[in-house]
């Protein structure tokens, strides 16, 4: 994977070389600005404020889609008159909730970020319903008949069962949630790598374009290894 | 303290036989298939202590009737007095139906409540049922036999006053089933309980009861009650269950 990457660094630099155009700078001109944003605090102070919301949105819509999921999952009737509302909403550009967010609830923190749930919620309730629909009658018979009692039924039998589910939704929704971070910041923040991004857009400053949206994906990765992954191979380690 | 007290529970429930009523059992109408009925007039006491094996051939309504008595099922017209016995039940199902994601010694735990005195007990009862070495490993790791044993380990754990039991040995290969119903009948007698046993295997029902109660097919009801006359030297003898097998079930 890192000869694969290196790969790519070394063609994109070899291009730039070639092209000499201001549009396409080199990795090492690239690197430069990511330690100058570093040395003067912009990099901190934009990342930090991006993670705050992502953090913020990403909690909110796991805790609602996950409850609306379950609602969905285990009562059929709810099932029938909310699908069509999940549809839509499933279906619904992140740019419209964005813009809507913004006019309805004025340019704030909380719009922001309401906005980002608002495009992640459906996703989390579908992967969740379809998780509760799956929970085994089985087991939950077998907890019945050998008097597991609520708390046991839910730490034993039905987390378990849903954990997968909400691995799966958590690991997708974090890749979601700091794009669309970006987006809303660009739109309607002062901080913020997207707010950043948006600057450097319209002094056509692809450098700097390239240097924020380097170090952020560093971030996500290692999010992505460090927690999400170890914890994904945790929930699923009983498996054959 | 506890212990003592449940055995002394133990002791009054052993004169009362637990009583099975249902007058009828129907399936309610889904999508294209009509309502069905399953179970009419299947009434019957059992013995404290004795060991009922209920067959008959696949879909009679075994295992709804199973599930009427176990009270997963309470959409039925009938009575059912099970007495004081019914706190200690437990079923031993079709299927192991083990936590996938606990170990094999966490599931048996799992069926006791915390701090319990029972609970000392396992590492003997792994012991018995022949998993000591799996303690520690899921049961999807396990063999099919394997995770039978550990059903059957957590089913007497409990040291039920009644026990359920729902085909329990099905899709084994011969030696496995006969090795876990020698194993039941040790744990059995060592542990005595009303069982109430399912099968549609008839030299397993003549082998494990000491009565048979033969459903009829298709809107079951009782066909044919008998008692199984054999000793528990015998029940180890494969032409002596084959000699009783043809007496009970010539009528069949």
């Amino acid at each position: 994977m890192v000869g694969s990457l290196l790969t790519l660094v070394l063609l994109w630099h070899l291009l730039a070389v070639i092209l000499q155009n201001k549009y396409l700078p080199t990795p090492v001109e690239v690197v430069d600005v990511l330690a100058r944003e570093a040395g003067n605090g912009d990099l901190v102070k934009h990342i930090v404020a991006t993670l705050m919301r992502v953090a913020a949105a990403f909690v909110i819509s796991m805790l609602i889609g996950t409850a609306i999921g379950l609602a969905l999952g285990l009562y059929r009737t709810a099932d029938k008159f909310f699908d069509a509302w999940l549809i839509l909403f499933l279906n619904l550009p992140a740019l419209v909730t964005i813009t809507l967010c913004y006019i309805w609830f004025g340019l704030s923190e909380a719009a922001a970020v309401t906005a980002v749930a608002l495009n992640k919620i459906p996703n989390v309730a579908v992967n969740m319903r379809e998780g509760a629909r799956a929970l085994s009658r089985d087991l939950a018979e077998m907890a019945v008949i050998y008097k597991f009692g609520w708390w046991r039924t839910l730490r034993h039998v039905t987390l378990p069962q849903l954990a997968p589910f909400f691995a799966a939704s958590a690991r997708s929704g974090l890749g979601l949630v700091w794009k669309i971070v970006l987006v809303v910041e660009a739109f309607g923040r002062s901080t913020g790598v997207g707010y950043r991004l948006n600057i450097a857009f319209q002094e056509f400053d692809v450098t700097t374009i390239l240097a924020y949206a380097l170090a952020f994906i560093i971030i996500v990765q290692i999010i992505e290894f460090t927690i999400l992954q170890p914890l994904q191979a945790k929930v699923t380690a009983w498996r054959r | 303290m506890a212990s003592v007290v449940d055995i002394a529970k133990g002791t009054a429930h052993a004169g009362r036989p637990i009583k099975v009523e249902v007058k009828r059992k129907v399936f309610p109408p889904v999508g294209d298939r009509e309502a069905q009925l399953v179970l009419r007039d299947v009434a019957f006491e059992v013995a404290p202590r004795s060991f009922l094996v209920v067959t008959g051939p696949s879909g009679c309504g075994k295992s709804t009737l199973l599930n009427i008595i176990a009270g997963l099922d309470d959409d039925f017209e009938g009575q059912l007095d099970l007495g004081p016995a019914g706190d200690r039940l437990t079923y031993i199902f079709q299927s192991p139906r083990l936590l996938p994601w606990r170990t094999v010694e966490e599931n048996i735990a799992l069926a006791l409540p915390e701090g319990d005195p029972r609970l000392a007990r396992i590492p003997e009862m792994l012991a018995r049922v022949g998993l000591a070495q799996a303690a520690n490993a899921y049961p999807e790791r396990l063999s099919l036999g394997m995770q039978r044993r550990a059903a059957l380990a957590r089913g007497f754990i409990v040291e039920p006053e009644i026990l359920l039991m729902d085909e329990p040995f099905v899709s084994l290969d011969d030696p496995t089933a006969q090795s876990l119903r020698e194993l039941l009948l040790e744990l059995w007698h060592s542990q005595p309980t009303t069982v109430i046993f399912i099968t549609h295997d008839r030299a397993e029902a003549i082998q494990l009861g000491t009565r048979i109660l033969r459903l009829s097919p298709g809107q079951a009801s009782v066909a044919q009650d008998a008692e199984v006359a054999l000793s528990d030297a015998e029940r180890r003898d494969r032409s002596a269950v084959l000699r009783e097998q043809n007496r009970i079930f010539a009528a069949a």
